[in-house]
Parts: C-alpha cells; structure tokens; sequence
C-alpha cells in the first residue's frame, strides 16, 4: 500500500529544487528573512525585525524551548511526560522561594531542583510501577499545583509584598550580557561601536532586519537565557555524540534489545526523566526570573505548549527550538507596545510566506498541497485588510492554531521513539 | 463475595493511608499539628449542612469524570475535557438566555446545544485522528487552550450581556423557565429540613440518571462490549470485526458530549451563577481526568472517588481558622491520586499474574512431560 503511495508521489512530484540539505536551510532562511523584509517594508512597521522585538521573543521563547527540550529528553528515553507542566510548576515555587532568599542563581538552582523532584516521583510511577505514562502525567498536573499553593501558603503569606499567589519578589536581579563591537556593549568602561545596530538603522532590505535579529539575540541577554541556550547545544550533543546519550535512546527506540545489550533501562529512563523535570523546573524559573517573582499560574499551559514545539520538532532539538522561536516571536509581540499594528503586520508576513509555500509546492507539482496551503494564505491576505485590530484571546490562541495545523499536514512524517509510553519490564519481549 | 471487596478495597485503603501520611508530614514540615487538622477537617463534615454541600460539589466533578471514563475506557485519552466543556457552557449559557421556551423545553434546549458544542468539539480531534493520525492526546491539548481562547473572545466581543453596562464579562442570567429547581421541598415532604442556608441543588438527579446510563451503556450494551474490549485488545478488537475509526469518533463524541455538562450544574441549578462569566470555575475538566483514574472508570467507583474528592474541599475550608493552610486539601487530594494510580497497577499486575500462573498450572496438569520450570513466568509476564 505505502510501497505504490511512494511510487505515484515519486512519478508526479519533482525533487526539491535544491538538492543539498545544507543549502536548501540556507535558502529556506533566506526567503525567510526576505518574507519578513517585505512584510516590514509593506506595512511600514519597522518592529516587525527590529532588535527589541527579537529580544523579548527570545525571552519569552526560553521557556517554552526548555519545555519542549524536557518533553524531547524524556520521551527519547521511552517516557511520554504529560506532566511536564507540573514539573514547570514546581520550578516556578521553588525559583520564587529561593529566589526571594537567595537571590536570583538560586531561584535558577531552585527551580531545576523543583522540577527534578517531580520527574523522579513521576518516573517511580512510570518506570518502577509500569502506570500508564499519560496516567501518572495527569496526577502529576494536579498535584503540581496543590503543592505550590501549599508552600506559598506557608511561605509568603505575612511576608512584607508577599501573598498566597505571589512571592515577596527576587532578592537581586541577574546580570546581563551585551555584545561588545557587533551591538554596543562595553568592554572594560569603554562603549564599543554597534555595528548591527548601525545597518538595523539603515532599513535596507533584508540587511537591516538580519541585523536587528542578529542585535536581539546578543543584546541584554540574561545568563539564564544564555545557559538556556547553551543547553540545547549540549543536550543535543549529549543524546547524539556521547555513549551515554545513544543509550538513553536506545532505551526509547528498542528497550529490550537495549537490555539484551547491557544498558540498564530503567536506569536510563530515570536519568530522562530527572533531567526532564529538571529542564522543565529550569523553564519555570526562568519565568521567575522574567516577572522577578513567583506567581500563581505562571506557567499558563507553556508545558504543554513545549510538548507542542517538541512534536513540531519532530522530536529533535533543532526543529523544537525553531519552534519554541516561532512561538515566543507571535507571543512575545504581544508584549511590545503597539501589539495591535505587530500582529496586523505579522499577518501580512504570513500571508506572503505562505503564497511563496504555495507557489513552491505547485512548482513540486503537489497540487492538494499547494491548494491548501494557498487557501491559508488567503485567509492571512484577509486577515491583514480586515481585522485591524487583532483581538488578545485570538493571538493567544495562534501558537496552538499553528501546532493543530503542523500535525494535521505533518503527521506522516514525524517520527516519535518507536516504543515510547511503553512500560518496559526485564523479561519482556 | 467479600473476598471481591476486599479485592477491590485494599488499594484504594493503601492510597488513602499513603495520602495521610504524606499530607501529616507536610503539615509537620510547615510546623503544624496533623492531628488537629484532622479533628477540624472530620468536625467541619460533621453536619448535614457540610453533606448537602459536598453532595452539591461532587455532582459537576461525577459528570467530569463519567465524560473522560468513556473513553479512558477503551485507552482513548480525552485530555480535552477542559476546552469543550468551557465552550459548551458559553455556548449554552448564551442560547439559554436569548431563547425563550417553556419551562421543561428550555433545560432541554440547554442540554441539547452544550453536549453538541461539546461533541462537537471533541469530534474535531477525532476526526483528525481517524483521517489524518493525528495523537489523540495532542489533538485535545492543543484544542484545550483554543477553545479557552475561543470562548474567552466570543464572550468579550459577542456574547456578553450587554444591557449590564457591559463592563463585567459574563452572559445574560437565564431565564425562570430555564432553570432546575432545588431537591429541598421533596425532602421537606418526608419530614427532612436541611434548613435555610443550603439547597440540595436540582441537578442531582440528571447526575444519577446519568451514572446509570453509562452503566447500561458498559454493561447492557453491544456497543459497551465493543469500548471495553477496543480498550483490552484493541488488535483482538479489530479482528472481531470492531472498526476502530467508528469506535473512535463515536467514543469521543460521546465524551465531548457528556463534557459538554460539566457547567450546566451551575448554569441551570445554582443560583449563585445561572450564567457563564468570570466566577465561573474552570478547571472542573482537569479535575475530573483525576476523578476517573481515582474511580477506575466504573459507574460506582467515579462517584465514590467524586465524593472523596468533594468532602477533602468541603473539609479543609475551615482550617484556616486554626491557622493551617486550607491549601492541604490539594496535597491530601493529590497524593491520594498518585499513590491509588501506583497501587491500582501494582494490584492489576499482582491478580494478572496470579491468573497467569494459575493457566499455566492447569496446562502442566493437562500435559505430559511437564514444560521447563521458566516457561511459565515469561509466558505469565508478556
């Protein structure tokens, strides 16, 4: 059945127009960034690729990546963990709690703790008792809650700015990193020059909006941040460059030939799951350390959302980070002053790449494809003329809109763990 | 016979022991005496008052769990319930108040657009499962946080009570004809006053009627017997002539549908709503995914574990008089869950095993030579 379906797709289809993985990820970022260009110069709305935007995307798309990256490490060890949004949660109680005695590096350390304790006591369940994995990530999600309300109950209230919702607030703040000659930062006193800042300034097309994401992503950036980015470095060299990583996904992929070889599985999938929680709980304090204080419900679904990246990443750190950028870029504009106009001009970018999608895949002679991909454009054409002032409950509905969508159209190709949310016992077949 | 319900009863009764202890150490930990919050938590039940009450919160959280129990059922994961039941509320609550009908009708009319909105909903996620393979569990997350957004701008651009002033976000109150009244008058009838500050509200009895139909639906049913056996085997399943497709737009509409009156309690019976707005509580879904495991899916064990759930947050409303954190509840709520997940497992492989063990005795008898001694645990655990 699927050996024909290859056949006819390999008769009417034309091969990419570039042959070279590499550089076809050249050219997508190419059009991508000539799209958003356009869409700028367009709308005449400079915020769309200015550096200030970029920067709070950056911001708010941390921890949503760290999310997705604790969903990708857990699952790659054969443990689907709903519960992430609880070990998010008890990041955030945790981070707010130290963070207010400590300072902010502790609220950092706080929060991975946080989060590690739930993925342990989620992996007990998982992996020692064999409950269902979607089960035990459920009872995580309620738990989380109770028990930071629980602790903030005993922790902040009677404390001076402190409440049964909220934390006193961080002792300090974490410093921040700037980029000396290319944004302007300093160098021993001195003021450096701000080469990206000056080509952002001239408006040309497509160099000054490289210039300002290139100027958002080295300018004020926190060393949370900075780590966080970092992590996606080592954890994707960690699961595909060291022996320990291959076997922690050994025993995602194939337990029991992974037992037949020696690798304890159980033993892996605890090790997923304690830097699950742990990344996860990073997420959370890093939302701490963005509002400087622990609130009530400041995880707002954002695990659930890194799931979302992680899937649309196809389980893999690259694509869950461009995901995670794609969502903090359309929630963080909600952040900027003027919001309305961003979003308004964000639909004419999204319009025009998706026509270039359309055109594309027509010239790939798919044309179910192309047809539907053109009707979204569309849609985004329309968007721009008629909705001038984008509604706040509907932007924030976006980011979930654009998953549905992704595994709605990718779903053939994405590829989880094959035995993932499979209890493993010794024995088992 | 007892044998069965000891059978049954021995992992909820370690999870409950569990859920204390873990709850006492908390409280321990936060310098408080366990001991006295539990005297205050049994005292503060202790009235007909508090029953009626945990009656009246136990009935929206029996609905959430019947509605994810269906399909949990047959190992299909509504994570959803949360999202359609919202919207259907809204939904409801709007078309409720703008129609006017008689009496009986108007209820009808409610329950007829909030399980469709709710269906409907779920069947989104369905539909993309069946054509397209889309995960149900990620199909119903996603759409958990689109229909919170959804609703959230339908009520602030469209149907918002506009005469209000229309500064608070909420619907119009519903009308007389659409309400359900309270139990009280019948229970007055026999002689029982449960006095002037509480009402049994009118929806307890859609409640039981509709515990009765899913044990109908399980138990009595072709289509009962295809759920749970979809959920056992699903392969057996299919080569018995089930069509999974069917099964799964079906299960989930029905579990979208049910979800869809998770709100009518406090659109329809509770006077302190009769309308969707701000108060209006909004993770009964959620809740309810708890209320299913801690039930095992069956009719009965949903409403005992609602109840469980009903009488810790009518319990531990007054502890804050004695200066313990009310917040205790979630804990003792939460841990309950988790250790009774951990323990129904244990028990299930225990008993899987024990039958597993007891074929393969009864196959060593049948046959000669005896099979070597490790074929029957590999057998037993695959």
């Amino acid at each position: 059945m699927s050996a024909t379906m290859d056949a006819t797709v390999a008769k009417t289809e034309r091969p990419p127009l570039i042959s070279s993985q590499r550089w076809r990820l050249v050219a997508l970022v190419m059009v991508g960034v000539a799209v958003m260009s356009t869409a700028r110069i367009i709308s005449d709305n400079s915020d769309l690729t200015s550096s200030g935007t970029f920067g709070v995307a950056l911001r708010t798309a941390v921890p949503i990546g760290l999310a997705g990256l604790s969903g990708l490490i857990a699952e790659r060890s054969g443990t689907i963990n709903i519960g992430l949004d609880g070990m998010m949660v008890m990041g955030t109680i945790f981070a707010g709690w130290w963070g207010w005695e400590y300072g902010p590096w502790m609220a950092l350390l706080g929060g991975i703790i946080g989060g590690m304790m739930g993925g342990l006591v989620m992996s007990v369940a998982t992996t020692t008792f064999g409950v269902n994995h979607i089960v035990a990530g459920v009872a995580i999600n309620l738990i989380a809650p109770g028990i930071a309300r629980f602790m903030a109950s005993e922790l902040f209230v009677g404390v001076q700015g402190g409440s049964v919702t909220s934390s006193p607030g961080n002792s300090g703040s974490m410093g921040s990193f700037t980029m000396p000659f290319l944004s302007g930062g300093e160098l021993f006193g001195w003021q450096t020059p701000d080469i990206f800042g000056w080509f952002e300034d001239t408006g040309w097309f497509m160099i000054a909006d490289a210039a300002g994401f290139m100027k958002g992503m080295t300018t004020d950036i926190t060393w949370d941040v900075m780590l966080a980015v970092g992590l996606f470095f080592g954890m994707a060299y960690f699961l595909w460059h060291t022996p320990l990583g291959l076997r922690l996904r050994f025993s995602g992929e194939r337990p029991s030939a992974a037992d037949s070889l020696g690798v304890s599985v159980h033993k892996m999938r605890y090790l997923g799951m304690a830097i699950s929680g742990g990344l996860a709980g990073m997420g959370g304090a890093v939302l701490v350390l963005f509002a400087n204080r622990y609130q009530e419900n400041q995880v707002a679904g954002r695990g659930f959302l890194g799931l979302a990246t992680m899937i649309f990443g196809n389980w893999m750190p690259a694509g869950t980070a461009a995901g995670a950028g794609l969502f903090g870029y359309a929630s963080g504009i909600t952040l900027r002053t003027n919001p309305e106009d961003l979003v308004n001009a964000l639909f004419l970018a999204a319009a025009i790449g998706l026509a270039v999608t359309a055109m594309y895949m027509a010239y790939r002679r798919s044309a179910s494809g192309a047809g539907t991909v053109l009707v979204f454009s569309l849609l985004a054409f329309w968007a721009y003329f008629a909705v001038k002032e984008p509604n706040n409950q509907l932007v924030f509905v976006t980011p979930y809109v654009v998953t549905l969508i992704a595994v709605t159209v990718g779903a053939q190709r994405l590829r989880p763990p094959a035995e993932e949310g499979i209890p493993w016992f010794k024995g088992m077949q | 016979m007892f044998e069965r319900i000891w059978r049954a009863a021995i992992a909820p009764l370690v999870a409950a022991a569990a859920a204390i202890l873990i709850s006492s150490i908390a409280l321990l930990i936060s310098g408080n005496n366990p001991v006295d919050a539990f005297v205050e938590m049994w005292k503060t039940i202790d009235s007909t008052a508090a029953v009626i009450d945990i009656i009246n919160t136990a009935v929206p959280l029996y609905i959430s769990g019947i509605a994810v129990a269906i399909g949990f059922k047959m190992n299909l994961f509504n994570i959803g319930s949360n999202g359609q039941y919202i919207l259907a509320a809204l939904v409801a609550g709007w078309a409720g108040a703008e129609v006017s009908l008689p009496p009986v009708l108007h209820v009808l009319f409610v329950f007829a657009v909030a399980m469709t909105v709710g269906g409907s909903w779920a069947l989104i996620a369905a539909v993309l499962n069946v054509t397209r393979n889309v995960n149900v569990v990620v199909a119903t997350i996603m759409l958990n946080y689109i229909a919170v957004g959804l609703s959230a701008f339908l009520l602030s651009e469209y149907f918002r009570d506009s005469e209000n002033g229309g500064l608070v976000a909420q619907t119009k109150v519903m009308p007389e004809s659409a309400r359900i009244p309270p139990l009280d008058p019948i229970f007055e009838f026999f002689g029982f006053d449960f006095g002037e500050r509480v009402d049994l509200l009118g929806f307890l009895p859609v409640a039981i009627a509709l515990g009765v139909a899913y044990y109908v639906l399980l138990n009595r049913s072709l289509f009962g017997y295809e759920l749970k056996l979809s959920g056992m085997n699903a392969d057996a399943a299919q080569s018995a002539g089930v069509n999974p497709k069917r099964m799964v737009l079906i299960t989930l509409f029905m579990s979208g549908a049910v979800a869809g009156m998770i709100g009518l309690p406090f659109l329809l019976a509770d006077s302190d709503f009769y309308k969707y707005g701000d108060a209006f509580p909004v993770t009964l879904g959620f809740t309810g995914l708890g209320i299913a495991l801690l039930g095992r899916n069956s009719p009965v064990g949903v409403a005992a574990a609602a109840i469980v759930w009903a009488t810790i947050e009518v319990a531990t409303r007054r502890l804050g008089s004695l200066g313990i954190p009310p917040e205790i509840g979630k804990i003792l709520q939460g841990s309950f869950l988790l250790a009774a997940v951990i323990a129904y497992e244990v028990v299930r492989r225990r008993n899987d095993a024990a039958a597993a063990e007891a074929a393969a005795a009864a196959t060593r008898e049948e046959r000669t030579p005896p099979p070597t001694p490790e074929a029957a645990p590999i057998g037993a655990t695959s």
